[in-house]
């Protein structure tokens, strides 16, 4: 095992898969010299030369596109969209061509494409570069979405992603690239569609995605002290998303919260929430299933505002108190 | 202003039959090659008008945009053309894909949206592809081809594969702002793109005039350092020249080039409409300039074959086309029990 950071994690990925692979190569803007706005692609570059990290202009459409096509020509491109809110530039090329293809052709082509983007706030970025796009784009038939929450999910997730035949959505999160974490040294991949239960618990299930995964689990440590012992899970894909893992817990448990940063209306916790409203495990509650999610604003500049916008430690330390002790 | 004109062909039966030998052989056609131009471009003029009828009929689910009336510039494009050379087309796209060889039995039966169709009956008019072909199919978003050419010209230079890509759209995708990206990106990176755009004068209902701030498209390229040529689509040969060298310049390696070629269709732009937008007059005087009667005259005039033969060679194209009828007719409906693969791989 290494101790590497999420970034690092993602990097060694890309390069591992690189090496691994011919057909793999990068595209972006300023991921080669610069490295990324986040520094993730850093020294790629120099490792694979510009044949293989290939540095587009400000184009996000054409991006989408060229990926999507080179995808459809047999190669295997992973794109890097810089902040994800600039994805909606090439929403064309995303949800009308890259995930229906496959489809609209009667199965006869694939699109193994991986577009990885930072999403979240917290970086004091306001409204046009802190988005949480992802339940948007988990909406879409033909993609496939991924939100990695941890070092070593990240690592094992790209490789998975990019040999994976689909278009698959790499949703990363800012604040996650420094965090750290343990990596294996030895080769591994994390299949797509498989949760994982980040702690054990029998009072209450928590599933949440992304940097509300690390949020959660330091409120669980706390809450433990007192008595309360909070199931964390991690869906870690969004599409196709693990609900057999989420209704087992909850069968267990008797009450679900979910938490993601995304706003509050159309999130995928509504699409969690109904789900096990629906399955075997309805019978089994013992509180209203509740979300926790972000405020149906822009994310504000304002470092206080910003942090009122969505889910802090505190605010999931309240909910699951309050869902603990019946009250809501 | 400077003033862009289409590039005079020079030739044709106003010029004379002399001028017309002189261009065949300086193209080095046969001609068996010549004929089975022809035979071609009945082809799809026969399918687009069968399509149409079967729509009144009442036999087609959806919708469809016919191209009568643009069959030289797909006929004249694939014989330039190598025919597994890559390729994304746009909605209006079935004479590209008869010009291009694929099976129209399997295009009809993807129109009348059957198991056995292209696409499984999935895609219907508007998403005809071959894979294996490296057809990349046709395209419901007008521009939707053109960043995927892209990105096949880029995996195309990545591995050093001697294809190139066609991408063909209407004069209405050149308004789309992806154009403006797609032809930087495969400018920059001296992409094997060959980019058509396909005028026959309408976006829909907009007259090019109205769309466009200044005409001709083709010389847009000039602003990305794309070469261009600017011709008349509905003469089959200049079609082929210009392809030719087109083609070899991008096979080259030296990156993409541009080809407008002007065109008319006879149809309306889908079953929605009712041509409230022209006049009979305009249809009628481009019918003047048919590109299939032209060429047939052309052909015949030159002695190359006889009226009797051009009448023989339109019927057996008839033929053919009530084959794919029967074809799609007789095959079978996907299950329903299916309706939910291929959505993921």
């Amino acid at each position: 095992m290494t101790e590497m950071t999420y970034a690092e994690a993602i990097r060694a990925a890309l390069r591992e898969e690189m090496q691994r692979d011919a057909r793999v190569f990068l595209l972006g803007e300023d991921i080669g010299r610069y490295g990324g706005a986040f520094g993730v692609t850093f020294g790629l570059l120099d490792e694979f030369g510009d044949q293989r990290v290939i540095e587009t202009p400000i184009s996000e459409s054409a991006i989408v596109g060229a990926a999507a096509g080179a995808a459809m020509a047999g190669m295997r491109p992973v794109a890097e969209i810089m902040f994800m809110d600039f994805i909606l530039h090439g929403m064309e090329q995303l949800v009308n061509q890259a995930a229906k293809v496959r489809f609209m052709f009667g199965g006869k082509a694939t699109v193994p494409m991986v577009i990885r983007m930072p999403g979240g706030s917290g970086t004091g970025a306001a409204a046009q570069h802190s988005q949480s796009l992802e339940s948007l784009l988990a909406h879409i038939p033909g993609i496939k979405v991924v939100n990695p929450s941890s070092p070593y999910d990240a690592k094992g997730l790209l490789l998975s992603s990019i040999r994976d035949l689909n278009p698959v959505m790499f949703v990363e999160h800012k604040l996650l690239y420094k965090t750290r974490g343990e990596v294996p040294d030895n080769e591994y991949t994390i299949p797509l569609g498989v949760a994982e239960v980040k702690r054990k618990g029998k009072d209450i299930t928590v599933v949440a995605g992304n940097i509300m995964v690390p949020r959660t689990l330091i409120v669980a440590e706390r809450l433990a002290k007192e008595g309360i012992e909070v199931e964390v899970i991690d869906p870690r894909t969004l599409r196709p998303l693990d609900l057999d893992t989420i209704v087992n817990s909850v069968r267990k448990t008797g009450r679900l919260l979910v938490v993601h940063e995304a706003p509050l209306t159309g999130g995928w916790g509504g699409e969690v929430a109904a789900s096990v409203a629906s399955s075997p495990a309805f019978a089994y509650l013992d509180a209203p299933i509740r979300r926790l999610a972000g405020k149906d604003i822009p994310i504000p500049y304002n470092r206080n505002l910003e942090r009122a916008a969505v889910p802090q430690e505190e605010d999931i330390d309240r909910e699951i108190r309050m869902m603990a002790q019946n009250k809501y | 202003m400077e003033k862009i004109t289409r590039e005079e062909t020079g030739y044709g039966i106003i010029s004379g039959e002399e001028r017309f030998l002189s261009k065949i052989s300086q193209l080095e056609l046969t001609d068996d090659e010549l004929v089975e131009m022809y035979s071609t471009m009945c082809a799809i003029r026969r399918f687009e008008i069968e399509a149409d009828k079967l729509y009144a009929m009442g036999k087609v689910h959806g919708t469809m945009h016919l191209s009568a009336g643009q069959e030289a510039v797909a006929v004249g494009t694939w014989r330039a053309v190598r025919r597994d050379d890559y390729f994304l087309n746009n909605h209006r796209g079935h004479g590209h894909f008869i010009a291009r060889g694929s099976d129209i039995n399997l295009m009809m039966a993807e129109f009348l949206g059957k198991e056995t169709g292209y696409c499984r009956g999935r895609g219907g008019s508007m998403h005809i592809a071959d894979v294996e072909t490296n057809n990349l199919g046709a395209n419901g978003v007008v521009g939707g081809g053109i960043s995927l050419a892209v990105g096949v010209g880029l995996a195309l230079k990545l591995r050093q594969d001697e294809h190139i890509v066609v991408v063909v759209f209407g004069d209405g995708a050149a308004n789309q702002g992806i154009l403006h990206e797609s032809l930087n990106m495969s400018a920059i990176w001296k992409l094997p793109v060959l980019f058509i755009c396909e005028n026959n004068h309408y976006g829909m209902s907009m007259e090019v005039r109205r769309s466009v701030a200044r005409l001709p498209i083709a010389q847009r390229a000039d602003g990305y350092g794309i070469p261009w040529k600017y011709i008349d689509g509905n003469d089959v040969l200049a079609v082929l020249e210009t392809m030719r060298i087109a083609s070899e310049y991008v096979r080259s390696r030296q990156g993409p080039m541009f080809v407008e070629a002007e065109t008319y269709r006879y149809f309306g732009h889908s079953k929605s409409d009712r041509n409230l937008y022209r006049t009979k007059d305009e249809i009628e005087s481009w019918r003047q300039k048919d590109p299939i009667v032209r060429f047939r005259r052309e052909l015949v005039v030159a002695k190359i074959m006889t009226e009797e033969q051009a009448e023989q060679i339109d019927q057996e194209a008839q033929a053919v086309i009530d084959e794919t009828v029967r074809f799609a007719e007789a095959s079978p409906e996907p299950e329903v029990s299916s309706v939910t693969d291929y959505v993921y791989a």
